[in-house]
C-alpha cells in the first residue's frame, strides 16, 4: 500500500492507531475544561485570540491618536490622555501583541511541525498563557483607571521616575512587564526542549523546518534579552516606590544605565518579533512556490546570526545621548552588518519563488506585500545606522514611520498571512478567496497610505508624540493623509475579521492539507485530534509530505510501539541532534494548578502596586504552594511504574534501552 | 595478590558491560529546562554586575561613595566558605540517589541545607552591622549592596526551600536508583546559586581593594 498525499498518511495513521491513542487523550469540557486544559492547540488558539484581542484596543488607541492629528490643533483627547494612549499603543503592541501571538503561533504549530503530541511542559505552557492574559488585563485596565503607562513604551528616566511621575503609571508599567516576563521567557525555554527533545525520528538538525528554527532562535534570544529589561523594570520599581538611587544623578545613580539595559533587550526584542514572523514567510513562500525552500542551510545560518548580532547593536538607538565617537562607531558598523542576513532571506524567498512554480492565494498575496513593505523597512533601517543621518531624525516622525515599516510590515504582515495559512488547520475551516484578497489589498493600501506620509512629515521636522501642531509648518497634508490611511488601515482590518469570523459559521469543511504543504502539520485532521498524530511518522526530509519515504511511514511505523505509544499519555523522546527514539515520555494531563498559580501571581502583583505588601506576600504564598504541589513526585494513574513493562523500546536493541532505563519517566513540568 | 585484585577488576568489568551496551539515554527536556532557567538567571546577575561596574567607573571620585567605608572581609570569607563547600554533600547526595543509598541522600541533603541556612544567617548579621552604617536609599552604592547581595540571597532562600522540598520527598521514600532527576535538578540549581556568589564575593567584596 503505498501513500499518495497528506491526507493519505493522515488516514492511514488513524484507521491503524488513531482509537487506541485516542483513549489516552482525552478533551476536557465546559468551564472545568476550559480552565485546565493542558493542551497545545488550544492554548495556542487561545493566545493567538486573546493577542488578537489586544491588538484590537491598541489599534482603537493608534485611531483617536490619528484623529487628533488629522487637522492642527485637534483636541479629541487632553495632552495627559494622549500621553497614555502612545505609551500603552506602543508598550501593547511591542510586548501584548507581537511576542504573544507569534507564541501562540508557535505554541499551535510547534509540535505539529516537528511531529510530537505536546509541548515538553505542557502544564507550564498552560500556566505561561494565563500568566500572559493576566498580566494584559493588568495593564489594560489601568486605562480605565488613568493610570496607564504615560512615559513612552521605552520609558526613559528621569521622565518615569518618581520625581516627575509621581502617580501609579509607571508602575503600571514596570510591573506589569515583569509579570509578563515570567510568561515570556517559560515559553522560549518550553520552545526550545520541545524543539530538541520532542522530534520525530529522523529529523535531523537538517530537516528541521525554517520556522522552528526561527523559533528556537527566537527563544535562545528571549532567555538572554529578557533579563537586562526584568532587571531594569524591577530597579525603576525599587527607585520609585522604595527610595533606591538605581538611576537617580543626586543619589550616584545614573540616568544612562536605563536606556542601556532597556535597549540591550530592546533590540534584540525587534528581531524576537521579527524572526519567527519571518519564519513564517518561509513556511508560506515554498508551499505556493510547489518548490522546498531555497538555500535551506544558508538561511538556517542567517537567522542564528541574525540572533547574535543583535545583542551587538543595542547603541543604535541612543547615538543622540553623547557616547564616545568610537563606542559610536563600532555600533554602527554592528548595524550594517546585521542587514546582511535579513538580505540573505530575501534573496532566498525570491529564489524560491524564480525556481518555483508560483501560485497566487492569498496567504503568498500578504507574504509578497511584506517582501515589499519589509524591504522598504529595511532601508530607512541602514539609513539609521548611519550615526549623522541619525542624529538628524531621531525621534522624529521619520522613526515612526520606519518602526511601522519594519513591525507592520514585517511581523503584522506575516502574522495575517500566516493566519489565511494555517486558518484551515486552526479552526476546520476555509476562508473565502475573495474576501480574502479584498482584505489584504485594502490593508496593503491602508498601510502604505498611513505610514509612508510619516517618512515625510519626520524630515520636515516633525517630532514623534506630539500631542497636536501648529498649522504652517508644512506637516498639515502629510498628517491628513496619514490619519486617512489610518481609518482605510482599520476597515481593511475590519475585513480581515468579518472574513475570519464568517468562515468560522460559514466556511467549507476543511482536508486535512488544503494547500499541499511540505511541512508534518499537514498529515493531521483539520483541526488536529488531542493527540494530533496517532503514529509519529519517520522524517527523511526537509519537506516529509512531498517524499514518499516519510509518508509511508505513516503507515509502516504503526507496527512500532514507539512510534503508536498506545499505552498512556505518551510522547516519544529523541535525541537533541540527530532525533534518534530514546524512549517514551508521559506527558501530564489537564489539571487546575497553572491556573492557581497564575492567580495567586495576578494577587501577589496587584497588591504590591497597590502597596499591600502583606497581601502580595500572601499571593506570592499561594504561587509557592501551587507550585509545590505541581512539582511533587508522584505516581501517575495507571503509570506502569518501576515493575511495568518495558516501554522505551521498540525494534531490537532499543529494546534493552528501555528496560533498563526502567519506569517510564514523567515530564517534570 | 596483584593477580586477584587484578582479576576482581576484570570481573566488575564483566559486571558492567551489559550496561555499556544499552544506548545512552540523554537529556531529558526537564534537564534542558533547568539549564535554559539556570541561564537565563546567569544573565540576569550578569546584567546586575555589570550595573555595578558600569556606575562604578562612570561615577567621579571615591568609591564608594559618601564616606562608606569598605567593606569588611572576615564575614564573607567565611560565608564564601560555607556556600561553597555546601556544594559538596549536594554532589554526594546526587550520587548517592543514582546508586541507590537514600539515606546518604537525606544525610548529604539536610548537610546542604544546615551550610546554605547558615550562609543565610551570618548574611542576616552582615546586614544587621550595615544598616548602622547606611541603607539602601542612601546612594547608589547603597542600593546595589543591598539589591545585589538581597537578590543573591532570595535565590539562596529558594534554593533551601527545593532542598527542603526534597528532602521531604526522600523521607516519603519518592526516589530510588531509577527515579532521581529532581534531585539532579535541584543541585543543579544549587551549584548555580554558589557560583554566583564567587562573582558576587570578587565583585562587591574584592573588586574595591584591586
Amino acid at each position: 500500500m503505498s501513500i499518495v498525499d497528506a491526507a493519505g498518511a493522515h488516514r492511514a495513521a488513524e484507521e491503524a492507531a488513531g482509537e487506541r491513542v485516542a483513549r489516552h487523550w482525552p478533551e476536557g469540557h465546559g468551564l472545568r475544561g476550559w480552565i485546565t486544559t493542558v493542551d497545545h492547540k488550544r492554548i495556542g488558539r487561545r493566545y493567538m485570540v486573546t493577542a488578537g484581542v489586544f491588538f484590537t484596543l491598541a489599534g482603537i488607541e493608534a485611531l483617536v491618536m490619528r484623529t487628533q492629528l488629522a487637522l492642527p490643533e485637534g483636541r479629541v483627547v487632553s495632552p495627559g490622555v494622549y500621553d497614555q494612549l502612545f505609551s500603552l499603543h506602543g508598550t501593547v503592541m511591542i510586548f501584548f501583541f507581537a511576542t504573544p501571538m507569534l507564541f501562540g503561533f508557535g505554541n499551535f504549530l510547534l509540535p505539529l511541525m516537528v511531529g510530537t503530541r505536546d509541548m515538553a511542559f505542557p502544564r507550564f505552557n498552560a500556566f505561561g498563557y494565563w500568566v500572559f492574559a493576566a498580566a494584559g488585563l493588568f495593564m489594560f485596565a489601568s486605562l480605565l483607571f488613568g493610570v496607564a503607562p504615560n512615559a513612552g513604551w521605552f520609558a526613559y528616566v528621569p521622565l518615569s521616575g518618581e520625581r516627575y511621575n509621581p502617580d501609579l503609571n509607571l508602575d503600571v508599567y514596570s510591573l506589569g512587564l515583569l509579570f509578563l516576563g515570567i510568561s515570556t521567557t517559560g515559553s522560549g525555554i518550553n520552545f526550545i526542549a520541545t524543539a530538541l527533545k520532542l522530534r520525530a525520528p529522523g529529523m535531523t538538525l537538517s530537516r528541521v523546518p525554517v520556522f522552528v528554527w526561527a523559533l528556537v532562535v527566537t527563544s535562545f534570544m528571549v532567555v538572554f534579552a529578557l533579563p537586562p529589561l526584568n532587571l531594569a523594570n524591577a530597579m525603576l520599581f525599587l527607585d520609585r516606590r522604595f527610595g533606591t538611587k538605581f538611576f537617580v544623578p543626586s543619589g550616584g545613580g545614573d540616568a544612562l544605565l536605563w536606556q542601556h539595559l532597556f535597549w540591550l533587550f530592546g533590540h534584540p526584542d525587534v528581531y524576537i518579533i521579527v524572526l519567527p514572523a519571518l519564519g513564517i514567510v518561509s513556511a508560506i513562500v515554498p508551499t505556493f512556490s510547489r518548490r522546498p525552500i531555497a538555500a535551506y542551510p544558508v538561511i538556517v545560518l542567517a537567522t542564528v546570526a541574525t540572533g547574535i548580532i543583535s545583542f551587538g547593536v543595542w547603541v543604535h538607538h541612543m547615538f543622540a545621548v553623547g557616547l564616545p565617537q568610537l563606542a559610536m562607531t563600532f555600533f554602527s558598523a554592528a548595524s550594517i552588518v546585521i542587514t546582511i542576513p535579513a538580505g540573505i532571506q530575501i534573496f532566498s524567498w525570491l529564489g524560491t519563488m524564480l525556481l518555483g512554480r508560483v501560485v497566487l492565494a492569498v496567504p503568498m498575496m500578504w507574504a509578497l506585500g511584506f517582501v515589499f513593505v519589509f524591504v522598504l523597512g529595511g532601508v530607512t533601517g541602514v539609513m539609521f545606522a548611519i550615526v549623522p543621518f541619525d542624529q538628524q531624525t531621531t525621534d522624529s516622525y521619520f522613526v515612526v514611520a520606519h518602526f511601522h515599516y519594519v513591525l507592520f510590515g514585517g511581523a503584522v504582515f506575516p502574522i495575517i498571512g500566516g493566519v489565511f495559512y494555517w486558518w484551515p488547520k486552526f479552526t476546520g475551516r476555509r476562508t473565502n478567496v475573495r474576501a480574502g484578497l479584498w482584505s489584504f489589498w485594502l490593508v496593503f493600501a491602508g498601510f502604505n497610505l498611513t505610514f509612508f506620509p510619516m517618512h515625510i512629515a519626520g524630515l520636515l521636522g516633525m517630532p514623534r508624540r506630539v500631542y497636536t501642531f501648529s498649522p504652517g509648518l508644512g506637516w498639515d497634508p502629510w498628517n491628513l493623509l496619514s490619519t486617512v490611511g489610518a481609518y482605510l488601515l482599520a476597515v481593511g482590518l475590519l475585513v480581515t475579521l468579518v472574513t475570519l469570523l464568517h468562515s468560522l459559521r460559514r466556511g467549507a469543511q476543511a482536508p486535512p492539507d488544503p494547500w499541499g504543504g511540505e511541512t508534518l502539520e499537514w498529515a493531521t485532521s483539520s483541526p488536529p485530534r488531542p493527540h494530533d498524530f496517532a503514529v509519529i511518522p519517520t522524517v527523511y526530509s526537509l519537506h516529509p509530505l512531498w517524499d514518499q519515504l516519510s509518508l509511508d511511514s505513516f503507515g509502516e511505523e504503526s507496527r512500532s510501539r514507539l512510534h503508536v505509544l498506545d499505552e498512556g499519555h505518551d510522547v516519544l523522546r529523541t535525541t537533541e541532534l540527530d532525533a534518534e527514539p530514546q524512549r517514551s515520555l508521559e506527558m501530564p494531563e489537564d489539571t487546575p494548578i497553572p491556573f492557581v498559580a497564575a492567580f495567586g501571581l495576578l494577587i501577589a502583583f496587584t497588591s504590591l502596586l497597590l502597596g499591600g505588601y502583606f497581601a502580595a506576600i500572601a499571593g506570592a504564598a499561594v504561587f509557592g504552594l501551587a507550585l509545590m504541589w505541581w512539582l511533587w513526585p508522584r505516581e501517575r494513574p495507571g503509570g506502569s511504574g518501576d515493575g511495568g513493562p518495558a516501554k522505551g523500546g521498540g525494534e531490537g536493541s532499543g529494546e534493552e534501552g528501555g528496560r533498563a532505563g526502567g519506569e517510564r519517566e514523567g515530564a517534570s513540568a | 595478590m596483584s593477580v586477584t585484585r587484578g582479576s576482581k577488576a576484570a570481573e566488575s568489568k564483566r559486571r558492567a558491560a551489559p550496561h555499556r551496551r544499552v544506548p545512552p539515554t540523554g537529556r531529558t527536556p526537564a534537564w534542558w529546562g533547568m539549564v535554559l532557567f539556570v541561564t537565563t538567571e546567569g544573565m540576569l546577575f550578569s546584567c546586575l554586575l555589570a550595573s555595578y561596574f558600569y556606575i562604578r567607573f562612570s561615577s567621579r571620585g571615591p568609591w564608594p561613595p559618601g564616606g562608606i567605608e569598605n567593606p569588611e572581609l572576615t564575614k564573607p570569607l567565611v560565608m564564601t566558605a560555607l556556600l561553597v563547600s555546601s556544594s559538596l554533600p549536594m554532589l554526594w547526595a546526587d550520587w548517592a540517589v543514582r546508586h541507590g543509598r537514600t539515606g546518604q541522600l537525606k544525610g548529604g541533603l539536610a548537610l546542604t541545607l544546615l551550610l546554605g541556612a547558615t550562609f543565610l544567617g551570618l548574611q542576616g548579621s552582615e546586614y544587621k552591622e550595615k544598616f548602622e552604617m547606611f541603607s539602601w536609599s542612601e546612594n547608589v552604592y547603597g542600593s546595589l549592596f543591598y539589591g545585589i547581595t538581597g537578590f543573591h540571597g532570595t535565590h539562596v532562600a529558594v534554593g533551601l526551600v527545593m532542598i527542603l522540598f526534597t528532602i521531604v520527598a526522600a523521607l516519603r521514600g519518592k526516589f530510588s536508583a531509577k527515579r532521581h532527576e529532581r534531585v539532579r535538578l535541584v543541585a543543579f540549581y544549587w551549584h548555580f546559586v554558589d557560583a554566583v556568589w564567587v562573582f558576587i564575593l570578587f565583585t562587591i567584596y574584592l573588586s574595591p581593594k584591586l
